[in-house]
């Protein structure tokens, strides 16, 4: 018996979620959490300048905080889920001590452990990361439950801010086909660095 | 935090001063951002990369967070290093499989608990462990016994993470930094 019911199901397309966020993303960094997350930003059109995680759960918004840190002029902006953010709650403090004004949380909340057989999270039995983050110092954190939400959400990714946010965006729990970024971590590596004009190996 | 005493007090004049032969070391391999975990003995290290307004300084709630913002300062351009005791070690585990898969630069300074005039049972299962643990999983674990030793395999370090792509910690024994006083 686990606490706290699964809660009632967002409509939102999460493929058309995660499209509207990155939409005419210009010199945006991206950051992609492993499983549907990474799925979600290659189906959006792969980058350069795209990272995708196939592993090392709960680093996907550290990732983007050393990436902020590292690249103060550039927005950076983490995608990840509700499950891997969970695994990396205690990032969340982390990242709202260090203050990047750079960096964006983007949680694709679909309330459930996808990859894993659609078990709810502890965020679809009632969490709430927008109130975690908050708590934590983060400076603007909102929750988006349609397309016309998550319009402005994108806006606000490349407007400025004084300090790290974390949007929240409820969807509707399904696996969508999958669109499989490459799983050759070097690789991804060294073309984010070349788009960034830095040595490669 | 607890105090430390050497293990033979004042016998090592030189060895007070590896903190900052350990910070001038990896200055000069150009380090610019630092996450840690706190320990005793990184307590004059973290003071002095604090002071230092050229780097980027995070205190960090479990360790192996230092994994994944050491990657994504390296994807970005930056120079990172990750200070904890022994104990974190085994925190970051899975998260290390980000720097070999990726081959990032990875450097770890490890202050070691566990095997030198240790007061606390608890601490010993992990320092036990360390080398073996880190070894496990495929990163490479330089130990240093004096300070000496200490900055010269610091600087041997950072340059096989920077230079080499390699994931190292450098392991500095308990006997270095002294027994803890309770």
């Amino acid at each position: 018996m686990v606490t706290g019911a699964p809660r009632a199901q967002s409509g939102l397309d999460r493929r058309q979620a995660v499209a509207a966020l990155l939409r005419e993303r210009g010199d945006l960094l991206v950051v992609a959490g492993l499983g549907s997350p990474a799925y979600d930003v290659h189906a959006a059109g792969d980058s350069d300048a795209n990272f995708y995680l196939w592993g090392a759960m709960g680093s996907a918004a550290l990732i983007g905080l050393g990436l902020a840190q590292a690249q103060p002029a550039r927005n950076v902006l983490a995608i990840t889920g509700d499950g891997e953010q969970l695994m990396g709650l205690g990032g969340l403090a982390t990242i709202a001590i260090a203050k990047p004004k750079n960096l964006v949380i983007a949680v694709i909340d679909n309330g459930r452990f996808g990859e894993t057989g659609m078990q709810p999270s502890h965020t679809g039995r009632g969490l709430d990361l927008a109130a975690v983050a908050a708590a934590c110092g983060f400076t603007d954190t909102r929750v988006a439950h349609d397309l016309a939400s998550v319009n402005a959400l994108r806006d606000a990714v490349h407007a400025p801010a004084a300090g790290p946010r974390l949007f929240v965006v409820k969807v509707k729990a399904e696996n969508p086909p999958r669109s499989l970024p490459p799983r050759d971590a070097v690789h991804l590596k060294n073309r984010f660095r070349a788009r960034l004009g830095l040595p490669v190996a | 935090m607890s105090k430390r005493i050497q293990a033979a007090p004042g016998a090592e004049p030189a060895a007070a001063g590896w903190p900052d032969a350990v910070f001038r070391a990896l200055k000069d391999a150009r380090a610019a951002h630092m996450s840690y975990v706190p320990d005793a003995g990184h307590a004059r290290l973290i003071e002095l990369f604090h002071a230092d307004r050229d780097v980027t300084v995070n205190v960090l709630t479990t360790e192996e967070e230092g994994i994944a913002i050491a990657a994504g300062a390296w994807l970005g351009g930056r120079r990172s290093v990750l200070l904890m005791q022994s104990s974190g070690v085994g925190n970051c585990i899975n998260m290390l499989s980000l720097a070999t898969v990726g081959r990032f630069p990875l450097l770890m300074l490890v202050t070691m608990r566990g095997e030198w005039a240790e007061f606390n049972p608890w601490q010993v299962p992990m320092g036990t462990g360390t080398a073996a643990a880190l070894a496990a999983v495929g990163v490479r674990a330089l130990r240093a016994e004096t300070a000496d030793d200490l900055v010269a395999t610091v600087a041997s370090a950072a340059a096989l993470a920077y230079e080499a792509d390699q994931q190292v910690a450098v392991l500095i024994a308990q006997r270095l930094i002294g027994a803890k006083k309770w």
